[in-house]
């Protein structure tokens, strides 16, 4: 009976450290195949060249083109989904009706749980040509209607996690501002969101970290053409659309060509591995204030 | 106007802009949902569901990439749940307190905010080029399954928490053993929850794109897949290739192929929030 404890509570260990060495093994392979990489190309030149075409003759390896593509549609997301978000999200916890909240959130939800390449479409078929009506001179890819949807995609993320927030508050912050005669839009503006801040950083920080790690809208709307500009109406390439053309196409394994994806690969996974402990150390933070 | 006058007609004004915001995003989701419906659903027929995709619009159908989502479903979850399951009983269960436990919430924290497409890049090294599986189903499933096992854990041990701890004491009162008290009297007790996050995630897997493109699965497959050692295409990345092509013709498939993807997605997100639904209001503490 012991030994059979025993057995079962290791297999069951065995499962949770699964875990561990999925991130062992990401880090792992980014780094062995970055290491590969930057053999045959210096580092200084990866971070400063403003060029990026190691599928051309003349080959550049210069990552920014890719990383000012994916701030660039990610601050566009960001500039969209945080003003809704966080205005829905104080409307629920302050002004709706109890019962319009419970139906609302999980409506919301549907937004997050449609596949991301039905996003792109949407993007790319819609959005588009809509705003193309507006803006003559812009390109069938674009940077701004990627952006634009990828803020639909991540705005239910940012209004949940900060409706949380909100209503973590303790209750007689709100009750002490009501009894100064505050309406509720004094309430939510100047007692419940600095109250609830860090918790609504947290929200915006994991909403930049999916925006930046979101692939198919961007392969699909914005472009494959990696560029150094802040103009949101071109062509551009983000870091993952990289990934996707190089794995798609007809590159060969083990080549200098097909290693950019794991060198493009590491650039990114730091970018969200940041932004992922910030907010967890920031969440934990917070949690200790009111608990 | 007096200044209170004026303040509340402020909070009255920001009413109206609260629900305005709250309804953009689902009067977007339904314009986008009109849309697909008037372009595809005209090519919505048994043809375009039974046919192999082809060079001409009109004759290609979506057979070997909808056969294809349906494998990576049934493969991901013998391989996620199982594991998924069993660490989340792991964390809640036996290793609560050690630091052992808490490195590997911080970790499966972490790995919940990876990007799908680097679990492409590890399915590709791992899986299709050292285990030597290439851009099978086996090689996909397995990627897909360590990308939605965060998911599984998290809500496995969420479930596990709602069980009250009387059950588990007088499961112990009677001479029990600790497997034995999870055997027969938590995982009964948690089911539901645990069944509800399993539906939520695979439905997540079966609408990726990115880590399957990054594996080598194709864009067009002329077959239906028979065994897990198979080339394949999925729903999304049928659509991809779909989209990605200048002709008109290929973009109404998509915009069918999306109809179906769709329906498949909400029917589980359907069903897993109506066994939430009722879980939660049979077992009431």
């Amino acid at each position: 009976m012991k030994l059979k404890e025993k057995i079962i509570e290791s297999l069951l260990f065995l499962s949770a450290a699964v875990t561990i060495l999925t991130t062992v093994g990401i880090i792992w392979i980014l780094g062995v195949q970055a290491v590969k990489f930057f053999k045959e190309v210096s580092f200084i030149d990866f971070i400063t060249d403003t060029q990026w075409t190691p599928l051309f003759t003349e080959k550049h390896f210069g990552i920014l083109p890719l990383v000012s593509g994916t701030l660039l549609t990610t601050f566009i997301a960001v500039m969209v989904a945080l003003p809704i978000g966080l205005i829905v999200a104080i409307y629920l916890n302050e002004y709706a009706h109890k019962s319009f909240r419970k139906t609302i959130k999980p409506l919301l939800e549907i937004l997050a749980a449609v596949p991301t390449v039905v996003y792109g479409y949407f993007a790319l078929m819609v959005v588009t040509p809509f705003l193309q009506k507006f803006i003559p001179d812009m390109s069938a890819f674009n940077a701004l209607s990627a952006g634009i949807v990828m803020g639909i995609m991540i705005m239910p993320l940012i209004s949940s996690l900060s409706e949380d927030a909100l209503y973590a508050v303790p209750r007689s912050l709100k009750e002490a501002s009501y009894g100064m005669g505050s309406t509720r839009l004094q309430t939510s503006f100047k007692v419940m969101l600095p109250a609830a801040s860090s918790g609504i950083i947290v929200s915006v920080i994991l909403a930049i970290s999916r925006a930046v790690g979101e692939t198919m809208i961007v392969a699909i709307a914005a472009g494959q053409q990696p560029r150094l500009t802040a103009n949101p109406l071109v062509p551009i390439e983000t870091i993952t659309t990289y990934i996707v053309q190089v794995s798609s196409g007809d590159v060969a394994h083990g080549t200098i060509e097909y290693n950019t994806i794991f060198a493009a690969g590491i650039t990114l996974f730091v970018f969200t591995f940041l932004l992922n402990n910030i907010s967890y150390w920031l969440k934990k933070r917070y949690q200790e204030k009111y608990e | 106007m007096s200044n209170a006058d004026w303040n509340r007609l402020k909070d009255n004004v920001f009413k109206y802009v609260g629900i305005a915001c709250t309804f953009v995003g689902l009067l977007m989701l339904a314009i986008f949902l009109i849309d697909i419906l008037i372009k595809g659903v005209g090519r919505l027929d048994w043809q375009f569901l039974s046919s192999l995709p082809s060079r001409m619009a009109s004759k290609a159908g979506i057979l070997p990439a909808l056969a294809g989502t349906m494998w990576i479903m049934v493969v991901t979850a013998v391989i996620a749940i199982p594991l998924g399951v069993s660490a989340g009983i792991y964390l809640e269960e036996y290793g609560k307190k050690s630091r052992f436990a808490s490195i590997l919430e911080i970790n499966i924290n972490n790995l919940a905010g990876v990007p799908s497409i680097i679990y492409g890049l590890l399915g590709v090294e791992i899986f299709s080029r050292v285990m030597g599986l290439g851009g099978s189903l086996l090689a996909g499933s397995l990627t897909l399954a360590l990308l939605i096992l965060p998911v599984i854990i998290v809500s496995t041990r969420e479930a596990i928490r709602a069980v009250p701890k009387t059950i588990r004491e007088g499961s112990f009162a009677l001479g029990a053993t600790k497997w034995q008290t999870i055997q027969h009297q938590i995982l009964p007790a948690s089911a539901g929850g645990i069944l509800t996050g399993v539906i939520l995630a695979l439905s997540r897997a079966i609408g990726e794109t990115a880590p399957l493109i990054v594996i080598g699965a194709l864009a067009y497959v002329a077959f239906v897949p028979t065994t897990p050692m198979d080339d394949f295409s999925v729903l999304p990345i049928q659509i991809f290739n779909w989209v990605s092509r200048p002709q008109k013709e290929f973009h109404v498939n998509a915009a069918a192929a999306i109809i179906v993807l769709l329906v498949v997605t909400f029917l589980m997100n359907g069903i897993a929030v109506y066994l939430r639904n009722r879980w939660q209001k049979k077992v009431k503490w």
